[in-house]
């Protein structure tokens, strides 16, 4: 028996500044960027009450902070992109949801906190999401950081507390995971117009997840999320944990309609925009046994157990 | 022009607790103190400081994290505030920074004829990290001096430490060829902890020092070997088993920033001057200092 779900649709986004600051850089970037417009559409039709953003990056180190400043202002410049522009942004968060993931989050034995001060910074990539996807703030958000030393269970649980949270408030939500496929960047600066995948590998990783995502195959790829993290990410953090997320928060089965708005490269990673729509009728031949994980216990604290 | 020289080298951890713990008027939340160890040996450096002769501090930051090249701050002045992604609960920091756009403009330079990817960064709406605000703030709270922040290319990420290792080293020496060039005396900084395990909870008072100590037995183990070989000198064997410190304790030196320096520094073989160790939320912090002066170095601690 399907649960009614309170996600409507998924967005898998990249979190580069092309797209909003250099779309006519490169068809590529031209293309990302009139894929964020279609989802932005979308979003305006749905009856959504809430956009909920995990951006990887946005890392934390104390358990998970949730963004929950009510108009949070500021300007944004990256890193590395800062001659691309600056991103000024003012946007509207539901601080009651943030406030009941956190909760929602402690339930099950995270730790979480709110983050609400003045100048905060807000990462490159949930600055991208929002701005492209929701400009005029019609539709509040929530963003939640993605922990650098969690792991699967703690990601897992994470999206389950967020699906107590909206149904505990009784709210539709649009989730939009911030990431590149492949994240292996060119090392130099490249003429936009060259810009494509940084190696035949990589792009050939990034086209079967994209064959897996057009399938509905969410919980496929979060099953496959080690293998991804190992074959195409450059290892900055513990794993790959975009697909687990997204699973856990919108569901964990392939009962989905996937569509692949515009696959390009961004100096060199994988962006690619993507929607999943919750639907009947799975597809799929694979059954896994990694267990599923509903509380989180924290540390096994396997140094201190023993005879060390 | 008399040749520009380096006049001392600083290891300068900056877990945004320090600033912090120190209540300065630039920063918005107040404490209660905390991580005395760790700040009284800050001080103490800070005083040594007062009595060099210097033009500029150059910093190497973990927080200023480019994947494309080697980035320079390049414009004379950046005033805003930084709020630390992290813990902003405890650094929220009204920052007035000068910078030496001539002499991080002359390290660009050179860092470019060594073969290396650089860039300026000329926007004026960039925010300074706060690894490069917290460790100038502790080793100079009166910030008279103009700064150069150089980037942290992520090496280590994209290939091995080993690969950081001989980066950091050819950013190094091209630092100190321009800073040659240049006629200035400089300090430089080196931006981090040793071990770099965080605790993934914090206490509802940070400062509770009752809740502080090092992450693991190991960590400790690892980080006093380093302070070892710095105190006998030993800096080109230490700079030689970084890499597999590094992996060992997850340490920050995977940002490059002690190998740039003992790089330009030209490894040196005598013992660094030690001013303190302390874990700050379970990270293990060494405050140290590398005097090339035979006549004003110390033995600290
Ligand atoms: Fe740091």
């Amino acid at each position: 028996m399907m649960e009614e779900s309170e996600v409507l649709f998924g967005i898998y986004c990249p979190p580069h500044p092309q797209p909003l600051l250099s779309p006519d850089a490169s068809p590529g970037y031209a293309k990302l960027r009139q894929a964020f417009e279609t989802c932005r559409e979308r979003i305006e039709q749905s009856d959504a009450d809430l956009i909920i953003v995990y951006s990887t990056t946005w890392p934390s180190i104390i358990g998970h902070q949730i963004q929950a400043h009510p108009e949070p202002e500021w300007t944004h410049v990256d890193d590395d992109f800062h001659y691309l522009g600056s991103m000024p942004y003012k946007f509207r968060m539901d601080v009651d949801f943030a406030e009941c993931l956190r909760d929602s989050a402690k339930d099950r034995g995270l730790h979480s906190r709110t983050i609400a001060y003045e100048g905060f910074p807000i990462d490159t990539g949930s600055v991208v999401a929002l701005k492209l996807l929701n400009p005029d703030n019609r539709i509040p958000a929530c963003i939640v950081s993605s922990n650098m030393y969690a792991n699967r269970s703690e990601t897992i649980v994470l999206g389950k507390s967020i699906r107590d949270a909206l149904s505990k408030q009784k709210k539709k939500a649009v989730v939009v995971v911030v990431s590149s496929l492949s994240n292996r960047m060119f090392t130099e600066h490249i003429d936009p117009v060259e810009d494509r995948i940084h190696s035949p590998k990589d792009d050939e990783w990034n086209r079967k997840i994209l064959e897996f995502f057009a399938d509905g195959r969410l919980e496929d790829l979060s099953q496959l999320s080690r293998e991804i993290h190992g074959q195409i990410r450059v290892q900055k953090v513990v794993a790959y944990k975009p697909a687990w997320w997204m699973a856990a928060t919108m569901g964990q089965h392939n009962n989905y309609d996937g569509e692949v708005l515009a696959y390009e490269a961004l100096h060199g990673s994988g962006g690619a925009v993507v929607t999943l729509t919750p639907s009947s009728g799975s597809v799929g031949d694979k059954e896994f046994d990694e267990d599923d994980v509903e509380y989180y216990h924290g540390d096994r604290d396997v140094l201190n157990k023993g005879m060390l | 022009m008399p040749k520009g020289e380096i006049v001392l080298g600083c290891l300068a951890p900056h877990p945004p607790h320090v600033v912090y713990a120190e209540n300065p008027e630039q920063n918005e939340p107040v404490s209660e103190g905390g991580w005395e160890t760790l700040r009284w040996g800050y001080n103490r450096l800070a005083r040594k400081l007062k009595s060099i002769d210097y033009d500029a501090l150059v910093i190497f930051t973990p927080h200023w994290q480019t994947y494309i090249g080697t980035h320079f701050l390049g414009l004379p002045e950046f005033k805003s505030k930084s709020v630390d992604p992290v813990f902003p609960n405890i650094f929220r920091y009204n920052y007035d920074i000068k910078v030496d756009v001539d002499l991080a403009e002359k390290m660009r330079e050179k860092a470019s004829e060594h073969g290396i990817i650089t860039k300026m960064m000329r926007n004026q709406d960039f925010r300074v990290d706060y690894g490069t605000i917290t460790s100038c703030h502790m080793l100079n709270p009166d910030w008279d001096k103009p700064i150069v922040t150089i980037s942290s290319n992520r090496n280590a990420h994209y290939y091995s430490a080993e690969v950081m290792n001989e980066q950091a080293a050819a950013l190094g020496r091209a630092c100190a060829e321009a800073i040659e060039e240049s006629g200035k005396k400089v300090v430089m900084i080196s931006s981090h902890s040793l071990s770099h395990r965080h605790f993934v909870t914090e206490s509802p008072l940070p400062e509770d020092m009752s809740r502080e100590h090092i992450y693991n037995h190991s960590q400790y183990v690892w980080d006093m070997k380093l302070v070892d070989l710095m105190r006998n000198g030993k800096m080109r064997e230490l700079i030689d088993i970084l890499p597999e410190f590094t992996e060992q304790t997850i340490a920050e030196t995977e940002a490059g920033g002690l190998t740039w320096m003992m790089s330009a520094m030209g490894f040196p073989e005598y013992s660094a001057e030690i001013y303190g160790y302390q874990s700050v939320i379970g990270t293990g912090n060494l405050v140290a200092a590398w005097d090339p002066n035979g006549v004003t170095r110390e033995i600290v601690l």
